[in-house]
């Protein structure tokens, strides 16, 4: 792989950019691979980086039926959090977001990682108390969020209205080292440097079959034909049901759409991130200078990748309420995703009734935030054949045991 | 926009008036059953890419609860039902099997 740099710019510069080379190989598949992992999308491929990185292992298929990273990497409104309540939450969003920090470094790809500060308005007495109480436990887990002023939210948004008729802001939790990054260049960034530890991504390659024997799992069936594998890892977000399904097993889980929009391009008019969890939406703009809006989930199973055009209205209607300068903008494009909702609004990460089979998924409405904790965490479970530390607590045997790790409660809606 | 016909007022509701309330015809376990059973009733879900069998309630109009088989693929609906079922009327199951021969039936 060559690298890039300001110095290979102006090396290419020189000759009129001929020496770039494909970002990553597009491999026929091998017979049999020690990992295959299902799912080419930011979870799958930061599984894959962080084997290779953290264990060693290399000969590594990624498979994925569409294109990498074209499913909720590519869907998602790219922000980055960790002012989670319960503390397995908080310990693996924070790892996620403190890797986010070196990623272009490490992956010698930018991923235009912009710590602009995160602000989840408390707008109801309720919230107060309950942001609150998160700024607490999050002092306790070493994640550094405040509670904050209506005046303070003022200073950091000028263009909000704090006063509003419904509900007026009342404070909000304050993340400051929280933010963005481009979603496309965490997957690319990732399959690039996968590439060049000699992994084989494979694109437009669909398992059709899990293969196994006495228990244990031996392969995949694919339109590509059959491929081995000591261990197999599955990371596909809303379609995992799907695939569990295929393995003989089933998930405490639902498929549902959430959707997304952006507005025509204005000039900078908010620098950081606002969340809306009681009018629900949320709101950021892009380098490119669109308003990157998200809303709520559809309230049925979907895997359409479209949404309800009335949480559409509803999420419009809640931004321009709190930011009344937007009223007048277009809006550009609206799209969907499948999301991967659990009874706890927590993933899944760990191993399944299925021998040498390992599951990530699960991460509901709040994946792309925890992309390299989720394959840190995901990548250690694969290679020892136990969750470590961070995946501990993420088991499916915790619906049988009653040990939830209840966001759905801590967290309100957006996630 | 979906749109479901409510069988107890006969009303064609939109999505707007309606509230989803997940996968019909669950299995309930009580007192006595084993953790598998109560995980199975309290948290699996079948999720199917396909035909799908839920329930819904008519906030907006009667209040009541209803069933409906849809699909979560293409978002067609099949037809609803009314809930006091344990499954899906028979001749529902029918139709939707000859327009999808492909279909495992309802298990």
């Amino acid at each position: 792989m060559r690298r890039y740099s300001a110095f290979a710019i102006a090396r290419e510069a020189a000759r009129y950019h001929t020496g770039w080379e494909r970002a990553w190989k597009s491999p026929k598949p091998k017979k049999k691979y020690d990992v295959v992992i299902v799912g080419a999308g930011g979870h799958g491929l930061a599984t894959a980086f962080y084997l290779g990185k953290n264990f060693g292992i290399t000969n590594v298929a990624i498979i994925e039926k569409g294109w990498l990273g074209g499913g909720n990497t590519g869907r998602n409104t790219t922000i980055i959090r960790s002012n989670y309540l319960q503390d397995p939450s908080a310990a693996i969003y924070e790892k996620a977001r403190s890797l986010y920090e070196t990623m272009s470094q490490d992956l010698n790809y930018n991923v235009m990682f912009s710590p602009r500060g995160v602000m989840m308005l408390a707008q109801t007495e309720h919230e107060v108390r309950g942001y609150e109480r998160t700024a607490h436990a999050n002092a306790l887990q070493g994640v550094k969020t405040e509670f904050i002023s209506p005046q303070r939210v003022k200073e950091l948004v000028p263009i909000m209205n704090i006063n509003g008729p419904r509900y007026p802001v009342l404070g909000a939790l304050w993340q400051e080292r929280a933010g963005t990054a481009r979603h496309d260049a965490v997957a690319w960034g990732y399959a690039r440097a996968c590439s060049d530890m000699g992994m084989d991504i494979i694109q437009k390659c669909e398992v059709t079959g899990v293969r196994q024997a006495n228990g244990v799992v031996t392969g995949v069936d694919t339109t590509h034909g059959q491929i081995d594998c000591d261990k197999l890892a599955m990371v596909v977000a809303g379609n995992a049901g799907h695939l569990a399904d295929m393995a003989g097993f089933r998930l405490p889980m639902e498929s549902v759409a959430l959707q997304a929009l952006v507005s025509e391009p204005i000039k900078p008019c908010i620098d950081v991130v606002v969340m809306a969890n009681t009018v629900h939406g949320y709101m950021s703009q892009s380098d490119k200078g669109e308003l990157v809006i998200g809303g709520g989930t559809d309230g049925f199973n979907n895997y359409t990748q479209r949404g309800s055009f009335h949480h559409v209205e509803e999420t419009v209607r809640a931004l321009v309420e709190t930011f009344p300068i937007i009223s007048r903008l277009k809006m550009l494009r609206q799209w969907g995703g499948i999301v991967d909702v659990t009874g706890d609004r927590s993933p899944i990460i760990g191993k399944t009734p299925l021998g040498n089979c390992f599951i990530n998924c699960g991460w509901g409405t709040g994946g792309f935030k925890s992309i390299p904790g989720s394959g840190w965490a995901m990548a250690e479970t694969v290679a020892k054949g136990e969750p470590g530390s961070l995946a501990g607590e993420f088991g499916l045997d915790r619906f049988t045991e009653g040990r939830f790790i209840d966001e759905s409660v801590a967290a309100g809606v957006a996630h | 926009m979906l749109i479901l016909e409510c069988p107890y007022c006969g009303v064609m509701a939109d999505e707007t008036d309606l509230h989803g309330g997940g996968e019909a015809h669950l299995k309930r376990y009580g007192p006595g059953s084993s953790d598998d059973e109560f995980e199975t009733y309290l948290f699996h879900r079948k999720n199917p890419k396909g035909v799908h069998f839920e329930r819904w309630r008519h906030v907006s109009g009667c209040g009541k609860w209803f069933h409906a088989a849809r699909n979560t693929m293409t978002l067609e609906v099949y037809g609803t039902y009314p809930a006091q079922t344990t499954e899906p009327p028979k001749e529902l199951v029918a139709k939707i099997k000859k327009k999808h021969p492909e279909w495992g039936g309802y298990e």
